[in-house]
């Protein structure tokens, strides 16, 4: 099995409270703040890996990212991917989810054949959950969201659980697919120390636009339809009545108003 | 089949259907189109794509569509991306909609970015408000991340326009006059099109309709900070006969579940009142709470955003206020 893992470093919530919004672009300010694999790509990983596991084949990770998220990549070597490979290129600047999808998916194609593509069904920072249904439809391919759990039938065929509005289904497809997976997946492996030493031999190629057969007008932020008008304050209703003493004080205010509510 | 009739909608929404059920965001999204297209002149089509759908597509037209675009075929019976962005892209190209909206569903969400990527248009996904600018541009309002800040976006040089927007945000139209008219629309597909098939769909424990129907919920943050201490969010909710919800973390940490999840990325709810303990008020939170009739703030730091956007603040250690809180209550109830 061939299975491509797409990572994206997203800033450690760790470090949230140092991110600042630059008032001019409106774009995040993040530096100096380290970068993390984003928490479901970690999973969508983990899940590539027990494939292998089982069916043989390799695991590729793939970045679009700066430079420094080389360390990122590293980690999802240690972890146990083949090799990975890194989209940058100066070009890719303020690539929203439609043009970002396009990247991946023309570096995708080059890296073909494959039979899963997997990545994580939301990250931490952007939230839109919209590259791996785009990247499929870059590529032509089915995909399926929110999954939970992945099988590989003796026919090759996939037996895909998928999380919908009150409960899931399963759906049966032929590779290649892509998956984005959520929470209930699994829980990825702890990277030991041994892990570390073997993944520095392991390798980064990192790939610019020049690599891709990319079209020029689809790339980075001239490529990027979605735009932020700009930012709004939301107006604030509330009475905002702070209760004022002593823990027993306070608690028996609320309780008497609660009461008077009706809810006691 | 389908005729050659002429659709006049300027904003297309999409009514989801899965096993013969509307799903309730696309009615609240027809709502808020036929709010936002009035005033402009326009036209509001509901569109629902499946198999078998004529009773549907009557419930569609009594909730106040102008037009109610039907795709249906044996092979779309049941949903499959590849199969109905193909339906509804040619007819998107034929007719030129303005706008395209969808609910921010498990269907709505794949689809909606399959389609845009189709298209090469921009999609705002997750939004929880839609406005319309001067020129007609439609403005998708999302949390903006890390501040308590709601950014405006939208597409202003692609088409159509589009978005996913969160149930629960619009209120539902009400069921009235038949006004408009049902249209027909082509179904060019074939059987290599349904690139997957669905061997079994099965019903959970209604846990997120019980959120959201809920008159009481109690939520918790990261502030609760154990799993132990996550027992005071569930023990107050025991004492008030309400609903658990909460943020991002704990369901992370595996305190709670990901179905008590409230916020941008979880359920919108409306609730008579809401507890938040320990929760420090980001936007991506509070945007799903702007409906509670009484908002109720318990946090240790007198700083915490949540104290801007609540009725009633408590400032201190939950765990010196929860136990004399319940035992009040309780000396109410016996």
């Amino acid at each position: 099995m061939h299975i491509l893992v797409c990572l994206k470093p997203v800033p450690d919530p760790k470090h949230w409270s140092r991110l600042g919004l630059d008032p001019k672009t409106k774009t995040l300010i993040r530096e100096g703040i380290p970068n993390i694999i984003n928490p479901l790509d970690r999973k969508a990983l983990e899940a590539a890996l027990q494939l292998r596991e089982k069916e043989g084949g390799e695991v590729i990770t793939l970045s679009m990212a700066p430079p420094s998220a080389l360390s990122v990549l590293r980690e999802g070597l240690a972890m146990g991917a083949d090799r990975s490979i890194l989209l940058s290129d100066l070009a890719f600047a303020g690539s929203d989810a439609l043009a970002t999808s396009y990247i991946l998916a023309t570096a995708i194609r080059k890296l073909a054949p494959y039979d899963l593509i997997l990545c994580g069904d939301q990250t931490l920072d952007g939230g839109t959950s919209l590259v791996s249904a785009q990247i499929a439809e870059f590529l032509d391919i089915p995909n399926l969201m929110r999954v939970r759990s992945i099988e590989i039938q003796n026919n090759k065929a996939l037996h895909v659980r998928s999380q919908i509005e009150h409960g899931y289904m399963v759906v049966e497809m032929k590779p290649p697919a892509v998956l984005s997976v959520v929470k209930e997946i699994n829980e990825p492996r702890y990277i030991t120390f041994v892990n570390i030493l073997g993944a520095e031999k392991k390798e980064i190629q990192i790939w610019s636009s020049k690599d891709l057969s990319l079209d020029e007008p689809w790339v980075g932020l001239k490529g990027s339809p979605s735009q932020m008008a700009d930012l709004v304050i939301p107006e604030v209703k509330r009475k905002v009545e702070m209760l004022k003493g002593e823990p027993s004080e306070m608690t028996r205010t609320l309780a008497d108003r609660l009461h008077r509510l009706g809810y006691c | 089949m389908a005729g050659n009739e002429r659709v006049q909608s300027k904003i297309w929404v999409l009514a989801e259907e899965r096993q013969g059920q509307l799903a309730g965001v696309g009615l609240e999204l027809l709502g808020k189109a036929l709010e936002l297209a009035r005033p402009v002149g326009w036209k509001v089509a509901s569109v629902i794509v499946g198999h078998s759908l004529n009773e549907l597509a009557q419930r569609l037209l009594s909730f106040g569509a102008d037009e109610v675009l039907v795709v249906d075929h044996p092979l779309l019976g049941s949903y499959c991306g590849q199969s109905h962005v193909k339906v509804l892209e040619s007819s998107i190209r034929k007719y030129s909609p303005e706008i395209v909206l969808l609910g921010a569903t498990a269907m709505g969400s794949d689809l909606g970015a399959r389609l845009a990527a189709r298209l090469r248009t921009g999609l705002s996904a997750h939004c929880i408000g839609l406005e319309l600018s001067p020129e007609k541009k439609l403005l998708a309002l999302v949390p903006g991340w890390g501040g308590n800040v709601l950014a405006r976006v939208y597409s202003p040089f692609t088409h159509p326009q589009m978005a996913t927007v969160m149930p629960g945000v619009f209120d539902l139209p009400k069921e009235g006059t038949v006004l408009g008219r049902i249209i027909p629309l082509d179904a060019d597909v074939s059987p290599e099109d349904v690139t997957y098939k669905v061997l079994e769909i099965k019903r959970e424990a209604d846990q997120e309709d019980q959120l959201e129907k809920a008159e009481v919920v109690i939520a918790g943050g990261s502030g609760i900070g154990s799993k132990a201490d996550w027992e005071w969010v569930e023990g107050l909710a025991s004492a008030l006969k309400g609903a658990v919800g909460a943020t991002r973390p704990p369901v992370d940490e595996g305190w709670a579940r990901e179905d008590q999840m409230v916020g941008q990325s979880g359920r919108t709810i409306h609730p008579k009142l809401y507890v938040g303990i320990g929760i420090s008020g980001q936007m991506h939170h509070m945007v799903g709470i702007k409906g509670t009739e009484l908002t109720v703030a318990i946090n240790q730091d007198p700083q915490a955003p949540i104290f801007e956007h609540c009725d009633l603040g408590l400032v201190g250690d939950f765990k010196e206020l929860i136990p004399p809180l319940i035992k009040a209550i309780q000396d109410y109830n016996s």
